[in-house]
């Protein structure tokens, strides 16, 4: 991923310079006060300098939310969360940082080492107070200016509130709006902030954009929401997300992605997950209830969502395709890895709506330890969709006897041109694959590490390369302990 | 090289090996024939360490070491190599991936530096191209829709690769025609060498004519009941193996 190594290269030479600027601003501890109330939204939403309608907004999404119900189908089993137990603002704290690398868990240091982070690179990654100041106003606008050249619009959510109230109010709700779900209704009323693309007609962005651009902005994940806008003819891959694992310390995410694709527009968004997924008791870990959709709504655009989830103590997630435009295309790439205690029931939808739509759904889970792994897929044909192709394939590789793997696949098909096809395999690592491997002189995990990346093959390659890369390492790590 | 002491080996309860003694000097190629269930294929696992097979009784030195001490991947970086008899499918995983992992992987065992790819790829062209093996087949996954021959011509590679100190071949003629069989052949013939040593277990005498073995000893429920030269081969293959069976 080139951005990230410039960033990163960026940030080595900041932290090389003595740091010229110093300290600007103090910012303060703020947070809202304890629980979910109307006062705790203005309260947000006062701190972002919103306007009025944004804030109204929020109250409508949070008053809808006062009347939903938990979502219970998924196969995934927790405590009941108390929502009014929970602090939904906290502005950057620089107390919370820590003085040095020495502080930080010795099990997360050596996770980056094995992924090969630069030491600048962990600090940021685990809260570490960077000596020579991190300037992210500098860094980040090194690539505003390369991104304004050409008319791209990259920029934290709250400042697109701001600065480009026309795009957010057309787009902001349109693909999943304020009432869509339990989790995506409490994000809309209480999102902390996240990112905003718009990229303009005709424009295939320069560079592959990246979450890590706003590594700065700490403590905007638990309830984030994106938006991409891809404009008439218009290309952008983006990714979320890193391969390292970060602290976090907020248990609960609901996050909300809304992609919009408009005539011949393409949209690549590709997600890395590994959040604390909780010891090898199962013991804490991170709740991660996010709803991603995509809005095909141009003829011939294009959608494609590639996922590599190896963290989370519990996933809820579906990222999927409304192919509205006729000709338009969805795709779905997943590797799902649980270890130990983890629970995930992940999955997609491809709502075909226009003519001659086509997606494709490629799904690999991994289970192993007592983990649970189930993949949920619904694949819609409405009445006027006519010539729809599907293709969906979904893998399920199981280690150790103790966990397991499930398919849940829906399938409505209501217009009789449809072809959909749907294969479905779950196989256990044999003795025999590992004997074979390990004769060659590979260790057992290596063995393991070995397979799994080959069962994964046809989705890590549609990764952007270096991404590829660092995801078949985390493959590795993710799995370690859990043979023998 | 390896010195087989009385070896007792049982298999969920039941005793396949019933006291083996073998030895086999550095540069030897042993040949071990014996109808089927005699116990060849046990001696192949056991000598590799494979779950499942319990030794009741007896040693087996290694280069001097207690092999059944090792793990399977231990053995294998120490120089141990077994070509199957039924080479295992990898799926996703390429030729030249798995290769590149093995190699590696026994070289940071020994502590050696790890091949880098340049080198590495001139390594697997130059091993590759007497056993007539393509690029396009480095390209697919291990075993994955291979034919019977491209199976063992891989298999064969990977021994070239690795240079083990003691090649064990289980079957590698069966599923063969005579062309592949002369490729397989050659290709053995190739890493024979003073420092390596080799046990060629078959079923059949027609592999002996390609790859000539310095002994041959008969095995029958579990037990060497004959052992001689070159020659023994040639009398099996007229005789059979029913004097041994009764």
């Amino acid at each position: 991923m080139t951005a990230v190594r410039e960033t990163v290269d960026t940030v080595d030479q900041l932290a090389g310079e003595k740091y010229k600027y110093g300290f600007t601003t103090d910012i303060e501890s703020e947070r809202a006060p304890i629980g979910l109330s109307e006062d705790t939204i203005r309260f947000i939403s006062a701190k972002k300098n919103e306007p009025q309608w944004m804030l109204d907004w929020r109250l409508q999404a949070y008053r809808r939310w006062l009347q939903m119900e938990e979502p219970k189908w998924a196969k995934v089993s927790y405590p009941p969360i108390d929502f009014q137990n929970a602090y939904y603002y906290s502005a950057p704290k620089q107390n919370a940082k820590l003085a040095s690398l020495d502080e930080v868990d010795p099990k997360l240091l050596e996770t980056y080492k094995k992924l090969g982070i630069p030491l600048v690179e962990q600090q940021l990654l685990a809260g570490v107070a960077v000596d020579a100041v991190f300037d992210s106003v500098s860094v980040v606008t090194t690539f505003k200016t390369k991104l304004a050249e050409v008319g791209v619009i990259f920029c934290p959510f709250s400042e697109a509130v701001r600065e480009h109230p026309e795009l957010v109010k057309k787009y902001l709700g349109s693909v999943v709006p304020e009432s869509d779900n339990y989790y995506a209704t409490l994000n809309s009323a209480v999102f902390s902030d996240g990112s905003f693309v718009y990229i303009p007609p005709g424009v295939r962005c320069p560079m592959e954009l990246s979450t890590y651009f706003r590594i700065n902005e700490k403590q905007t994940g638990q309830f984030e929401r994106t938006l991409i806008v891809a404009d008439k003819g218009s290309y952008v891959s983006y990714l979320e997300g890193c391969t390292a694992p970060q602290r976090d310390e907020n248990q609960l995410h609901a996050a909300v992605v809304e992609l919009v694709a408009l005539d011949d527009a393409e949209i690549k968004y590709s997600t890395v997950q590994n959040w604390f997924p909780g010891d090898e008791d199962g013991k804490g870990g991170i709740y991660n209830f996010v709803t991603k959709r995509g809005d095909c709504r141009g003829p011939r655009s294009k959608i494609s969502w590639t996922q590599v989830e190896t963290g989370s103590a519990v996933t809820w997630k579906y990222p999927s395709c409304i192919l509205r435009g006729d000709g338009s295309r969805g795709e779905f790439y997943s590797i799902a890895i649980s270890n130990h205690f983890q629970q995930v029931d992940s999955g997609t939808k491809m709502i075909h709506l226009g003519r001659d739509t086509s997606s494709r759904i490629v799904s690999k889970g991994i289970a192993a330890g007592r983990s649970s792994n189930t993949y949920r897929g619904l694949v819609s044909v409405h009445k006027k969709a006519e010539n729809v192709r599907n293709f969906t394939q979904c893998d399920s590789l199981l280690i150790g006897p103790r966990c397991s793997a499930h398919t849940v696949p829906y399938i409505e098909a209501k217009n009789p041109t449809a072809i959909l096809e749907h294969e479905a395999t779950t196989s256990k690592i044999s003795e025999e694959q590992l004997f074979y491997c390990m004769q060659r002189g590979l260790p057992a995990e290596e063995a393991v590490a070995l397979i799994v990346n080959g069962f994964c093959r046809d989705v890590l390659q549609q990764l952007p390369m270096e991404f590829a890369v660092e995801a078949q390492k985390l493959v590795s790590i993710s799995l370690e302990g859990s043979v023998g | 090289m390896l010195e087989i002491k009385n070896l007792h080996v049982a298999v969920d309860g039941k005793e396949i090996l019933k006291g083996i003694d073998l030895h086999v000097g550095a540069g030897e190629v042993h040949a071990i024939m014996g109808p089927n269930g005699s116990g060849k294929s046990t001696l192949s696992y056991v000598l590799a360490g494979r779950d499942g097979y319990q030794v009741t009784e007896g040693s087996v030195t290694y280069k001097g070491r207690d092999l059944l001490a090792m793990s399977v991947d231990e053995r294998a970086s120490a120089g141990v190599f077994l070509a199957f008899q039924y080479p295992i499918e990898i799926p996703g995983v390429t030729t030249m991936t798995f290769l590149k992992t093995a190699l590696n992987a026994q070289r940071k065992a020994r502590g050696e530096a790890e091949l880098d790819a340049p080198r590495f790829l001139k390594l697997v062209r130059e091993k590759s191209k007497p056993l007539n093996i393509s690029d396009e087949m480095l390209k697919r996954a291990l075993n994955v829709g291979f034919s019977g021959g491209e199976k063992k011509r891989a298999e064969i590679l990977q021994m070239a690769l690795l240079e083990p100190f003691l090649a064990v071949l289980d079957e590698t003629d069966s599923g063969l025609d005579i062309d592949a069989l002369k490729v397989v052949a050659e290709g053995v013939n190739a890493l024979r060498s003073p420092e390596r040593a080799m046990i060629v277990i078959t079923h059949y005498q027609r592999l002996l004519d390609y790859i000539v073995p310095d002994v041959v000893h008969v095995l029958s429920k579990g037990r060497i009941v004959r052992t001689g030269g070159k020659e023994l081969a040639g009398e099996l293959e007229k005789t059979g193996y029913a004097e041994f069976a009764a």
